[in-house]
């Protein structure tokens, strides 16, 4: 088994938020919340993260680079929308330049509601995409061992 | 045969005694930002977790480059506590640094080359001041081989106070802690991109970590030279509080630039260190031949 629930180290990255989600997520992480007692750190390095915390809704000028950032986080890896517009666009979904919802560019593991969303919801949403990476390490390493037999 | 136990002893306990170090420093900076902070044995799941990802090497060499750092630290490490000659572990660790800065560079990202280029500053900062610290416990001891240090008469505490504070200055820059974590912080969240380490990743990354535990032993265990003749109650006392005092600076300063720390750990190599060791040479030379020193 390996240790993937316990050192879950995210990104934050915030497609179209009106920073609104941001500030709640960045309150998540400091001292008052103490998310690092729980083995949580912001990397700010898609390459080393396992966790991306995504906010607002995905436009056109950066659906590549939520693609990209997807893209070079390491196996297993988690994404986390949070908000109204990371689910549908919210009330920006009707714009000439959105998309819509994170998951019209990339697999999203757990939905985080609300306007903006609270920290309360958004450690629940973090913590449910714990388990989901816990399985997903645990899928990896059954693949693996039936790889070598 | 006792250098062969001192060895193998180092390779199997020191990552041990490195992950728990790494562990309380966690917890006690934690405490100074009044949080919980993580549990002790955080960075071993950190190693575990880094271990398990899936591996991203981006180029033929930077898995070369991380292995050689890995094996040189370990080698300058096993030397130290093998009772070796000093010069050769400060020799092999400066060949693990500077395939630590290989292994940055060897990639196109421009975040990597800072680390790497700021990396090299670093060594520049600390390299005299590691070396005088070898002078000067030679000046001592009479040898630069460690077991004959260790039964050396006269106590290095005494005579060499401005080297003991030199080495404590550049120890500052080798445990990657503010002022001086100018190429990557030792707390990945107070950085925004980490610059040296910024395309490591996965199980690459973890070895660059299990590297930084055995350099940290060997560290600690070249500060424990100077502690020595106090026994080692007080040896291992004085060396929890000068790690203690290194999680203080690191808590109450912010990163300098470069130019500041290349200025200010030559000039702590040039007050603290030579001044201590030229007046150490001149007492040993025309009061004390006798043999008093």
């Amino acid at each position: 088994m390996s240790h993937a629930a316990k050192s879950p180290w995210v990104l934050h990255y915030d497609a179209s938020s009106c920073n609104g989600c941001d500030i709640e997520v960045l309150a998540c992480l400091t001292p008052v919340y103490d998310a690092e007692r729980l083995g949580l750190i912001n990397t700010g390095n898609p390459k080393h993260a396992d966790v991306l915390l995504i906010t607002g809704g995905v436009n056109e000028q950066n659906f590549e680079v939520v693609k990209t950032l997807y893209s070079q986080m390491l196996e297993p890896k988690v994404v986390v929308a949070i908000g109204a517009c990371a689910l549908s666009g919210g009330i920006f979904r009707d714009c000439y330049n959105i998309r819509g919802g994170v998951d019209t560019a990339i697999p999203v593991d757990v939905y985080v509601p609300g306007c903006a969303a609270r920290p309360q919801a958004i450690i629940e949403g973090v913590a449910k995409a714990l388990g989901i990476l816990q399985a997903k390490a645990d899928g990896r390493d059954l693949e693996s061992k039936k790889a070598v037999a | 045969m006792h250098a062969l136990i001192g060895v193998v002893l180092y390779l199997l306990l020191a990552p041990v005694a490195g992950c728990l170090l790494a562990g309380l420093d966690r917890i006690a900076t934690a405490r100074m930002q009044r949080r919980q902070g993580p549990p002790l044995l955080q960075p071993y799941y950190d190693f575990r977790k880094l271990l398990s990802k899936q591996g991203a090497q981006i180029n033929a060499f930077q898995g070369f480059y991380v292995g050689g750092f890995l094996v040189f630290t370990a080698l300058a490490g096993g030397l130290f506590f093998a009772g070796s000659d000093l010069l050769l572990v400060i020799f092999a660790l400066t060949v693990g640094g500077v395939l630590l800065v290989l292994a940055a560079a060897s990639a196109g990202s421009p975040f990597a080359h800072f680390g790497a280029e700021r990396e090299l500053i670093q060594m520049l900062a600390y390299e005299p001041m590691l070396l005088m610290t070898a002078v000067g416990l030679y000046l001592a001891g009479g040898s630069f081989r460690v077991d004959e240090l260790l039964g050396a008469p006269a106590a290095p505490l005494i005579v060499l106070p401005g080297v003991l504070l030199g080495f404590l200055f550049i120890l500052t820059i080798k445990l990657r802690k503010s002022p001086f974590d100018l190429s990557a912080s030792h707390h990945a969240h107070q950085e925004l991109v980490r610059g040296l380490t910024v395309e490591l990743s996965g199980p690459h990354l973890a070895l660059v970590e299990l590297g930084h535990w055995y350099e940290n032993v060997l560290l600690l265990g070249i500060l424990w030279l100077f502690l020595a003749p106090l026994g080692w109650p007080l040896a291992a006392a004085g060396t929890a509080l000068a790690y203690l005092l290194e999680i203080v600076v690191d808590n109450s300063s912010s990163r300098l630039r470069w130019e500041t720390t290349l200025r200010a750990s030559w000039l702590a190599a040039l007050v603290l260190g030579a001044t201590n060791i030229l007046l150490l040479h001149y007492l040993q030379h025309h009061y004390l031949s006798g043999g008093l020193l």
